[in-house]
């Protein structure tokens, strides 16, 4: 029967873990805001973030 | 109808500007297609059509130029190091997807800038970009060319304070709820039929499991109740916090007590439960419009920098603050004089609308005194300071003790009230309970005792207040009535006397009525006033303007304007007039009316045109429904020209009090008050603010509920105005809902207190009892809310 105890501890640690996860992510600033993230997942990746100079470079080539 | 702006959606009218074959309403939103397109950000278009801003007027100039300014720009920046420099910006016209998706890829506009992302609730951009490839201004001047015109002050600091209580409540949540289900896990068998069977070893182990999860809910996650039951306390005040704090400690040490020894499992089950509850409710009721302001102060309508003009001549931007007496400064087109000055300019033409309720601006001549907050309207002018910025009429006024009796409003609410009572009764129950077994079974009188404070433990009737109001507060905004917290409600049930203020709350402060006196006039007479009229930006030409119909206007040769006396002009080779009496008929003799402008056409007078002011659509019925329940007052700034109106529409009762100053509004309030009355304030402008502040409840009517509103417990859309009487009318419903929801609570009190006196409450029925009523509580409170206010509108 002491198996329940050990599936007890784990089932506490999981969640423990999950908690743990919320708190960073409230810390993060995740819950900030709730509604600009599911918009901004619609749009497409069409201009990198990362090099817009080089994506301006590309497409003026294309349009050569 | 023409065809609809591709940039605003607005109507273009019948000579739209054409750009590759699209039609646009103006040059402005032509600008901004252009920008987008240049830089193959068009899609902004496709996201959601017609989504863009339309500004009317955007003349930047050195507007910005202060940003260039080191000191200016550290204060703004949020972080500047090694090359990257990061700053937070307030837009308050962000409203869309499109929105979003532009802003965040604002670094296609722009080079220089590494990361744009948008935090749509606050109404915010975060932007990060290299300082030494482009500067904050051009970014904000980059900004403006798109019409996202950011609103920048210094204070900005105070919506990221509330974001961390926030925070620290959902972490609370989190906490509790994980404590919650694991208890529960641990406290199952108990529930069962058969459970009493459960191994003491396992019944021992649970027990400690529970007790440790619990110590973080009991120590942490409740904390404010502590807290504030201790604080009401030290002012001898019993909120509804006590009897809470009571039974949670109660609660937890019951439990400690029978765990430890070996006698049960305890009722931490119950304990998480109520403070997971408690705090949802909490949660649901702190539900605040974090993108609108409702504690501004002077500091945030005035300039961050003024164009100071040094000795030499040169003009350099300084942080207001570093304004002293004695210094030059520049004041141009709608920008407001910061603090009191004296005019060095010739003439100027100031609208003290924001500060007196006066609608028309007001002619000076150089040596007058301005006062701040003033608008200057027209070409720029220079002024010598004459008072610092702190040491001005208008922020003396603000700076007076007006510091809001919030604490008087908090001690008056019901929940008070009641807990007070509440707690007292049940101390006596539990106290007799005690006493009544310590003489028939002394082994039952603690627990007894413990029991009735246990189950007594006022869940449901503290989650009463925020799930009704709260919900409340929400169906008013989704009817465009916004206010600050659910206190707000209560208050605004008591209200016995409403106090209007006039120009821009009960008048649309830009659009005047214009009727005309005199001959009748021809449709070409009246297409050549509205050709004239045209080309003035004074708001009595622009109420003519608007008042009369007709298109294809005739061309205006030789146009000129003469402040504060009229316009003139030749239209096809006819001399045409427009203005003051003196101007219009070359003689002083008799009235001269501010709001009488005649009219000189075809080599005579034709007669005036009177302006009215034009009230607020719904007005009336405003007025009908308030005045079954308070007394009615209008305090205006303005002359009493237009008294005779008033009167009608408000009745003989309605005491009315015209050239009102600031203080003279705020003055008022406090007579009210003094003879008890409650009241409720309405205005719009800095004039209000002081009389806004010292009401009970002040409402600030807004066209655009994002800018320039004085401090004030809650704004209303202008357009939803009329509704104004149902949503007071409302918040009674909303007390009654709470009254029935106390009834229900302690309904459930006294079915757990019936166990508890006789010495048998069990884990189990405790465990049932409390999650039972709180759940029926706020589902009554909250449905009941919804579906009654679906009655307003």
């Amino acid at each position: 029967m002491s198996v329940i105890i050990v599936l007890v501890i784990i089932g506490v640690i999981v969640a423990g873990g999950f908690l743990g996860a919320f708190i960073w992510a409230v810390k993060s600033g995740q819950y900030d805001d709730t509604y600009s993230p599911a918009i901004r997942m619609l749009f497409d990746d069409t201009h990198p973030v990362d090099e817009p100079v080089e994506w301006q470079e590309e497409e003026k080539s294309e349009t050569n | 109808m023409g065809q609809k702006c591709v940039h605003c959606g607005e109507d273009c009218g019948r000579n739209p500007v054409m750009w590759d074959e699209k039609p646009f309403c103006c040059y402005g939103c032509k600008t901004v297609y252009q920008i987008l397109n240049e830089k193959k950000l068009d899609k902004y278009y496709e996201i959601q059509p017609m989504s863009g801003i339309k500004v009317d007027r955007q003349d930047v100039g050195d507007k910005y130029a202060y940003l260039d300014n080191e000191e200016i720009a550290g204060k703004l920046l949020e972080f500047s190091d090694s090359g990257v420099g990061k700053i937070t910006l307030f837009i308050p016209t962000i409203h869309c997807a499109s929105c979003i998706w532009l802003l965040e890829n604002l670094n296609t506009l722009d080079a220089g800038i590494i990361r744009s992302s948008v935090n749509f609730p606050n109404k915010q951009v975060s932007i990060t970009f290299k300082p030494e490839k482009v500067s904050l201004r051009r970014i904000v001047e980059m900004l403006v060319s798109i019409h996202y015109v950011p609103e920048i002050n210094l204070e900005q600091q105070q919506g990221r304070d509330t974001g961390k209580s926030e925070r620290t409540l959902l972490i609370k949540i989190g906490i509790a709820g994980f404590s919650l289900m694991n208890v529960m896990l641990y406290n199952f068998p108990e529930y069962l039929p058969g459970g009493e069977h459960l191994s003491p070893m396992f019944l021992r182990f649970f027990g400690w499991m529970s007790m440790l999860l619990a110590v973080p809910v009991v120590f942490y996650c409740a904390n404010d109740y502590y807290l504030s039951a201790y604080k009401a306390l030290k002012h001898k005040i019993v909120n509804i916090d006590l009897p809470i704090s009571i039974g949670i400690f109660t609660l937890f040490f019951q439990s400690v007590f029978d765990v430890t020894t070996g006698q049960g499992i305890g009722y931490m089950d119950s304990l998480t439960g109520l403070v997971f509850f408690l705090l949802i409710g909490k949660w649901y009721q702190g539900k605040t419009y974090r993108a609108l302001s409702f504690e501004r102060d002077y500091k945030s309508y005035f300039p961050v920098a003024v164009t100071l003009i040094g000795e030499d001549g040169g003009r350099t931007a300084i942080p207001l603050a570093r304004l002293k007496e004695n210094d030059e400064i520049q004041i141009r087109n709608q920008e407001l004089v910061p603090s009191d000055a004296e005019l060095l300019s010739e003439s100027a033409n100031i609208d003290y609308s924001f500060v007196t309720g006066e609608a028309l601006p007001v002619e000076k001549k150089k040596g007058d005194m301005i006062y701040a907050g003033g608008r200057q309207v027209g070409s720029s002018i220079r002024l010598k300071v004459l008072k610092s910025v702190e040491q001005s009429y208008l922020t003396q006024l603000w700076n007076q003790d007006t510091a809001k009796q919030s604490g008087i409003s908090h001690l008056d609410t019901v929940i008070n009230k009641v807990s007070e009572y509440f707690t007292v009764v049940v101390l006596l129950v539990s106290a007799s309970a005690g006493g009544y077994w310590l003489f028939n079974n002394s082994s039952l009188a603690i627990f007894a005792f413990t029991s009735v404070l246990i189950i007594a433990c006022p869940c449901a009737l503290a989650l009463t207040v925020p799930f009704t109001f709260g919900s409340t507060m929400r169906a008013f905004g989704r009817k465009g009535f916004y206010i600050k917290n659910t206190g707000v409600i209560e208050n605004l049930n008591k209200i016995d006397a409403v106090v209007f203020d006039k120009t821009g709350t009960i008048t649309l402060s830009h659009r005047m009525k214009a009727r005309f006196f005199g001959d009748m006039l021809t449709d070409r007479q009246k297409l050549m006033i509205k050709a004239l009229t045209s080309h003035s930006a004074h708001p009595l030409s622009q109420s003519i303007f608007h008042s009369l119909k007709g298109e294809a206007l005739p061309e205006v040769i030789s146009f000129q304007e003469i402040p504060a006396m009229g316009i003139g002009g030749v239209i096809n080779g006819t001399r045409v007039n427009i203005g003051s009496k003196t101007f219009v008929m070359g003689t002083k003799s008799g009235s001269d009316a501010a709001t009488h402008v005649y009219v000189f056409l075809d080599d005579r007078v034709l007669g005036y045109f009177q302006i009215e002011n034009q009230y607020r659509s719904g007005l009336q019925q405003v007025i009908a429904g308030l005045k079954k329940r308070a007394d009615l007052y209008l305090l205006s700034g303005d002359n009493d020209a237009e008294k005779a109106n008033i009167q009608h529409i408000f009745g003989q009762q309605t005491g009315l009090r015209f050239n009102q100053s600031p203080t003279d509004k705020r003055d008022f309030i406090q007579k009210l008050k003094r003879e008890g009355k409650t009241v409720l304030m309405i205005g719009d402008g800095l004039n209000d603010a002081g009389a806004l502040l010292e009401s009970h409840v002040g409402l600030t009517i807004a066209d655009d509920i994002y800018n320039f509103s004085p401090a004030c417990d809650g704004i209303i859309e202008a357009s939803q105005f009329g509704l104004l009487h149902r949503f007071i009318g409302f918040t009674r419903k909303s007390m009654n809902i709470v009254y029935i929801s106390f009834f229900i609570s302690f309904l459930y009190n006294v079915i757990g207190i019936g166990f508890a006196v006789q010495g048998n409450l069990s884990p189990l029925v405790a465990a049932i009892l409390m999650p039972i009523s709180s759940v029926s509580v706020v589902a009554f409170a909250s449905l009941s809310v919804k579906y009654l206010s679906k009655d307003i509108h």
